[in-house]
C-alpha cells in the first residue's frame, strides 16, 4: 500500500511518499510560509517523479497541528479532500509527536515545542522506551517557564527539540540546561516519514469530523467569553 | 460546445461553505450551502479565524452531500471551480485547497473564479444573457456598477469609494441595537415606519458612477447621539425607513442613469443586498416604464453560494482557461 503523508504545521513543508514501511520520495523546505500554492506543487511533483498516480495512493497521514492555524488548516483541507474524493482511510497525527520522533534512536525523554508567541509554546513531552513512542504529557499550549517547570519536577535527561530552538535557547535556566540534551540544527526539523510510521499503529480516523488541533480557543472566542464572565459577575 | 458538462464548484469567500454542481453553466443540479451565520452573531459581525475553522469542518460534508444529492460518478464531473478571492483570505484558501486536491486526485481542470463573476452569472441560472448589460452588486463587501459588452469580460464603472452598502445596513443596525446580521432586520423595521428624517445622498461628482456610503452611516450615528443627549426617544422605525431609502435611492438612480447611458439590453442586479425588499421594490418601480427588463435572482441565489461559481466557471471552462497547482487564494482579486 502507497502512503502519502503532509506535515504543513510550521514554515515547514514536508511530504512523503511510502511504500509499505518504505520511503520511496520526499521533500522538505523551510521558505517563509506560503504552504497554500505550494503544498499541492509539491505533491504533484514528488508523485511523477516516482510514477505514482493518484488513484494508486491507499492511505493520507497528516500532520493535525497545533502549529499554525492557517498551515494547520491547508495541510488538513488538502488530506481530507484527497482522502475523501479517493474513498481512502485518513490518519492524523500530533505535529508535535512527529517531531519528537526525531529522537527515535536514543530511549529516554523528548520534549518537542513550537513557537506559540509571547514566550508561550505549544508542546508535548514523550518517552522512547526501545524505539517505542508513547505521551507523557499531553500537547498543551502553556508558557516556556511552565514547560520549563514540568521539565524540572519530572527531573529526567530530556532531549530538546524545536524548528524555533535558537530564541528559546536564550529563555534557558541553568537548571534545564543541565538536563538538556540540544541535538545539532538539522534534527529539529521533523521528516514527514515520521508521521507514516507513528500512524502504522493507528486506526483511520473519521474523515468528516477530522478538524486540526488548534489547542487554543481562536481569540475572538476568549475575549467573548472573558465579556460573558463580566457580565454574568455584575 | 454540443456535449453536456458538468461543474463541481466550491465557495468559501466569507461565512458559507459552499458546493453546487452545474450543468451547462445554467441549470443547478445541486446546490449545498452551510452558513455560519449562527456562530458569528454573538461576536456582531463575521469573525474570520472562526471562519476559517468552520470551513475546514464544512468542506468535505458540503462535498459529500453536493455529490452524493446529485447521484452522480466522479466521471460525469468534468472540471472543479472555486473562487480564488475577492473575499477573507483564511476562508478562501480552503476551498482553493479543497478544489486542487480534488482536481489533482480525479484527473479534473481546475477553473478559479472571481467571486463577483459568481454573483452576475447568479442570473445565468434563471435567464439568458443579453450584451450589453448592466450589473449592479450590492453585498457586505462589495458596491458595484459593471457593464459586460460579452461573456467573461467586465468593465467596473462605479464601485465604492468607502464602506459597501451592506456594511452601512450592519454599522447602523448596530447603532439601532438590532441583532446581526443588520441588513435584513433594518428591511423588515423600515417596512413599519415614514421617511420623516432627511439623511444625506451621496451623488458624488455629476457623472460619477461611483458610491460613498461613510457619510450616511455617521449622519445616522449623529442623529441617534443628538437624540440621546437630548433624552429624546427614538423612532427606529423611522430612523430605519429614512436611511433606507436615503440608501436605495442612490443605489437605484445611479443604476438608471448608467443603464441609459451604456444602452443595456438588461439590468442585473445581485449580492447579498439585492435580498433587500425596499430596494427590490424600488427598482422595479423604477425601470417599469423603461423598455430594460430588470432581473433579480431568487433570494437563495443572491446570498453566497457555489451554484453561481459554477455558472461563471462555464465561461473559462468554454474557453479552457485553466489554473495550475500553484492557484492560490486572492483577497484582493480584481474583476477584469
Ligand atoms: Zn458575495
Amino acid at each position: 500500500m502507497i502512503t502519502l503523508t503532509i506535515d504543513t504545521s510550521t514554515n515547514i513543508l514536508g511530504v512523503a511518499i511510502l511504500k509499505e514501511s518504505e520511503l520511496i520520495a520526499q521533500k522538505i523546505t523551510r521558505v517563509n510560509q506560503d504552504h497554500s500554492s505550494r503544498l499541492m506543487p509539491a505533491i504533484v511533483e514528488l508523485m511523477n517523479d516516482v510514477n505514482i498516480k493518484p488513484n494508486e495512493l491507499g492511505k493520507i497521514v497528516v500532520a493535525e497541528g497545533p502549529g499554525s492555524y492557517t498551515g494547520i488548516r491547508i495541510g488538513v483541507t488538502v488530506a481530507k479532500s484527497l482522502a475523501w474524493s479517493l474513498n481512502i482511510p485518513i490518519i492524523a497525527v500530533s505535529s508535535l509527536e512527529s517531531l519528537a520522533y526525531q529522537a527515535q534512536l536514543k530511549d529516554g525523554l523528548v520534549c518537542s515545542f513550537f513557537d506559540a508567541r509571547r514566550n508561550n509554546v505549544f508542546a508535548g513531552i514523550y518517552r522512547f522506551n526501545k524505539g517505542v513512542i508513547t505521551s507523557i504529557k499531553p500537547d498543551a499550549n502553556l508558557s516556556f517557564k511552565a514547560l520549563e517547570a514540568e521539565l524540572l519536577s519530572i527531573n529526567e535527561e530530556v532531549i530538546l527539540l524545536s524548528p524555533d530552538i535558537d530564541k528559546f535557547k536564550s529563555l534557558m535556566t541553568d537548571d534545564i540546561k543541565l538536563l538538556a540534551t540540544i541535538p545539532e540544527p538539522t534534527y529539529h526539523i521533523a521528516n514527514p516519514v515520521n508521521l507514516a510510521l507513528i500512524a502504522k499503529g493507528k486506526s483511520a480516523d473519521n474523515l468528516h469530523q477530522l478538524t486540526p488541533e488548534y489547542l487554543r480557543m481562536a481569540e475572538a472566542e476568549v475575549n467573548w467569553l472573558k465579556a460573558k464572565e463580566k457580565g454574568s459577575e455584575k | 460546445m454540443n456535449k453536456d458538462y458538468y461543474i463541481l464548484a466550491i465557495e468559501t469567500s466569507c461565512d458559507e461553505t459552499a458546493a453546487a454542481i452545474i450543468k451547462n453553466g445554467r441549470e443547478i443540479i445541486t446546490n449545498i450551502v452551510a452558513s455560519q451565520i449562527e456562530s458569528h452573531m454573538r461576536f456582531g459581525g463575521v469573525v474570520p479565524e472562526i471562519a476559517s475553522r468552520h470551513h475546514v469542518e464544512q468542506i468535505t460534508l458540503v462535498l459529500d452531500r453536493a455529490i452524493a444529492e446529485a447521484e452522480m460518478t466522479w466521471d460525469e464531473i468534468d472540471a472543479i471551480a472555486v473562487t480564488e478571492g475577492p473575499g477573507l483570505v483564511g476562508a478562501l484558501i480552503i476551498g482553493v485547497n479543497a478544489a486542487k486536491a480534488i482536481a489533482f486526485a480525479k484527473g479534473k481542470p481546475l477553473i478559479p473564479v472571481h467571486h463577483i463573476a459568481g454573483h452576475i452569472y447568479a442570473n445565468q441560472l434563471e435567464n439568458e444573457f443579453e450584451f450589453p448589460l448592466l450589473a449592479l452588486i450590492v453585498s457586505g463587501g462589495h458596491t458595484e456598477l459593471i457593464v459586460m459588452k460579452e461573456h467573461g469580460k467586465y468593465e467596473v464603472i462605479g464601485e465604492t469609494l468607502d464602506d459597501a452598502a451592506g456594511e452601512a445596513f450592519d454599522k447602523v443596525a448596530r447603532v439601532l441595537d438590532l441583532p446581526y446580521p443588520g441588513g435584513p432586520q433594518i428591511d423588515k423595521l423600515a417596512k413599519e415606519g415614514t421617511e420623516t428624517i432627511e439623511f444625506p445622498r451621496a451623488w458624488l461628482e455629476k457623472d460619477s458612477y461611483n458610491f460613498s456610503f461613510s457619510g450616511l452611516k455617521s449622519a445616522v450615528i449623529n442623529y441617534i447621539h443628538n437624540k440621546k443627549q437630548k433624552n429624546e426617544s427614538i423612532n427606529k422605525a423611522d430612523v430605519a425607513t429614512s436611511f433606507q431609502a436615503s440608501v436605495v435611492d442612490v443605489l437605484i438612480e445611479k443604476t438608471y442613469k448608467a443603464a441609459i447611458e451604456y444602452d443595456v439590453k438588461q439590468v442585473i442586479v445581485a449580492g447579498g443586498v439585492a435580498a433587500n425588499s425596499g430596494l427590490r421594490t424600488a427598482l422595479e418601480e423604477r425601470f417599469k416604464s423603461s423598455q430594460i427588463p430588470l432581473m433579480i435572482p431568487p433570494l437563495y441565489l443572491c446570498t453566497d453560494n457555489a451554484a453561481m461559481i459554477g455558472a461563471a466557471a462555464s465561461v473559462l471552462y468554454e474557453k479552457e482557461e485553466f489554473a495550475d497547482w500553484d492557484l492560490n487564494a486572492n483577497p484582493g482579486l480584481i474583476l477584469k
